[in-house]
């Protein structure tokens, strides 16, 4: 903890920030190029994003205007649990032939390793949402283009990817990290994934923006919050 | 380089070392032979800081763990057994990924120079997933090398390799730890071991039970040395 408060102080000066800010963005770079060759995750998140939508629009058989009321939690559910395959898959890269060692290795302040994976996991999130949401509006028939919408998307995308980023490191250890993920992720993310949800459903029913502030405040501050509790907590996660 | 104090690890209930004392002057080529399950990659991933001790003093280069570790991991060269390398980067790439972790200057001349020692140059553009095991693990020597490091840690480095291949490694090794590096490398393998270290350590039941000069003992009574100390 000590060395964090050191390196937070030390990260005032330019060379040490932008020494911070390039480990930050090889990470990203390294997720990209990565992901670019193999395809793996972002094609698996996107198959399984569209065939939990194409469930739920078979499975229910709804009038429209049911299917209307059930859009923000089908998108919500589609979401999450595509986010949790793509977390698990990114984590799992940095198991194999060590690479997490080597990413520990790097003399940076550990947070930075932090958000690189995880602004990588939300770059890849916010994409498979760009091309769900189109597919999503013609299935069940709702205008998803809303600029209010978008931002429920990118500040629920910012927890979840938080959340499960700083979840996932700890999970990669275990034996049974696959299944462990969800169990430990669901519960923690339930008060975003209902703030979510409660303002996608109000975006939807076109209620004045005035009155969903409550849910945008709470999505805001979680994100904050697990921000906050992920840079002061990675170091201890990932060492042995 | 190195000083270690009453160190002693325990995952759980299960103590792996238990207040060893090691030292090792800069410029040393430290050998740490032991049965498998001994502690020898505890002791390693305690020096690279990605363990924390349960008890003891560790010092690296006069800095203290697991408090400096941003500064120690700075001057630390580390190749394990797994080559920590990704898969889907070209040989290049993984190289400059980690030089921009390390914040390196003038990175593509130095790519090019590590790439030449570790004999890859050839194959910089090949995906590491198409290298051989003998390969990636020199690779990994390069990736360990990049950013210049006052100590070296080697891992069982040879885990995996074929005879052919291990004696590449070796050359290898030689070479870079010729240059002034300190070197501590782990090994089950006490041939290899004595072949390369200018000091043995034998680690046995937590502690260094045996420490020997290679120059003063031959090869035949150290191997009878180390089965004393490890059969009893």
């Amino acid at each position: 903890m000590a060395e964090r408060a050191g390196a937070v102080l030390r990260a005032g000066s330019p060379s040490a920030l932008s020494g911070y800010l390039k480990a930050v963005g090889a990470v990203i770079w390294k997720d990209l190029t990565s992901e670019l060759r193999s395809r793996e995750l972002l094609g698996s998140m996107l198959v399984f994003a569209l065939l939990v939508i194409l469930i739920f629009n078979f499975a229910l058989e709804l009038d429209i205007r049911t299917r209307q009321s059930v859009t923000s939690g089908v998108l919500w559910v589609t979401f999450a649990f595509a986010g949790t395959l793509g977390l698990n898959r990114s984590m799992a890269v940095e198991r194999e032939r060590g690479c997490l060692d080597g990413l520990l290795l790097a003399p940076v302040d550990r947070s930075a390793l932090f958000f690189g994976k995880a602004l990588g996991n939300l770059l890849f999130m916010l994409i498979v949402a760009a091309i769900i949401l189109p597919v999503y509006s013609l299935l069940y028939n709702a205008n998803l283009f809303l600029p209010a919408l978008a931002g429920v998307i990118v500040l629920g995308s910012i927890g979840y990817a938080t959340v499960g980023t700083l979840f996932s490191a700890m999970a990669v250890q275990a034996r049974t990290r696959d299944i462990l993920l969800p169990i430990l992720l669901f519960p923690v993310v339930l008060p975003l994934l209902i703030a979510a949800v409660r303002a996608t459903d109000s975006i939807l029913l076109a209620i004045p923006l005035a009155e969903i502030r409550g849910w945008f405040n709470l999505l805001i501050v979680y994100d904050l919050l697990f921000i906050a509790v992920a840079i002061m907590t990675f170091d201890f996660v990932v060492e042995e | 380089m190195i000083e270690v104090r009453g160190l002693a690890k325990a995952y759980g209930m299960r103590p792996v070392l238990r207040g060893l004392d090691f030292r090792v002057e800069p410029g040393e080529f430290v050998a740490v032979v032991g049965p498998n399950g001994a502690g020898k990659t505890t002791l390693l991933r305690i020096l690279s800081c990605l363990a924390r001790p349960t008890i003891g003093e560790v010092r690296v280069a006069g800095r203290r763990l697991p408090g400096q570790a941003t500064a120690v991991r700075r001057i630390l060269g580390v190749v394990s057994h797994q080559p920590l390398l990704y898969g889907e980067l070209t040989a290049q790439e993984n190289l400059r990924f980690y030089g921009r972790m390390y914040g390196l200057t003038n990175l593509e001349a130095r790519i090019e120079e590590v790439l030449d020692v570790v004999g890859l140059a050839a194959r910089r553009h090949d995906l590491v997933r198409k290298y051989s095991r003998g390969m990636q693990q020199r690779l990994a020597i390069g990736r360990g090398i990049l950013h210049n490091p006052e100590l070296l840690l080697f891992d069982e480095p040879h885990t995996g390799l074929d005879p052919e291949a291990a004696d590449v490694l070796d050359g290898l090794l030689t070479k870079v730890s010729s240059e002034g590096r300190t070197v501590v490398m782990t090994s089950h393998d006490l041939g290899r071991a004595a072949g390369l270290g200018s000091r043995v350590d034998i680690l046995y039941g937590g502690v260094i039970a045996r420490s020997v000069q290679r120059a003063e003992i031959p090869a035949d009574e150290l191997a009878k040395l180390y089965r004393q100390v490890t059969h009893g």
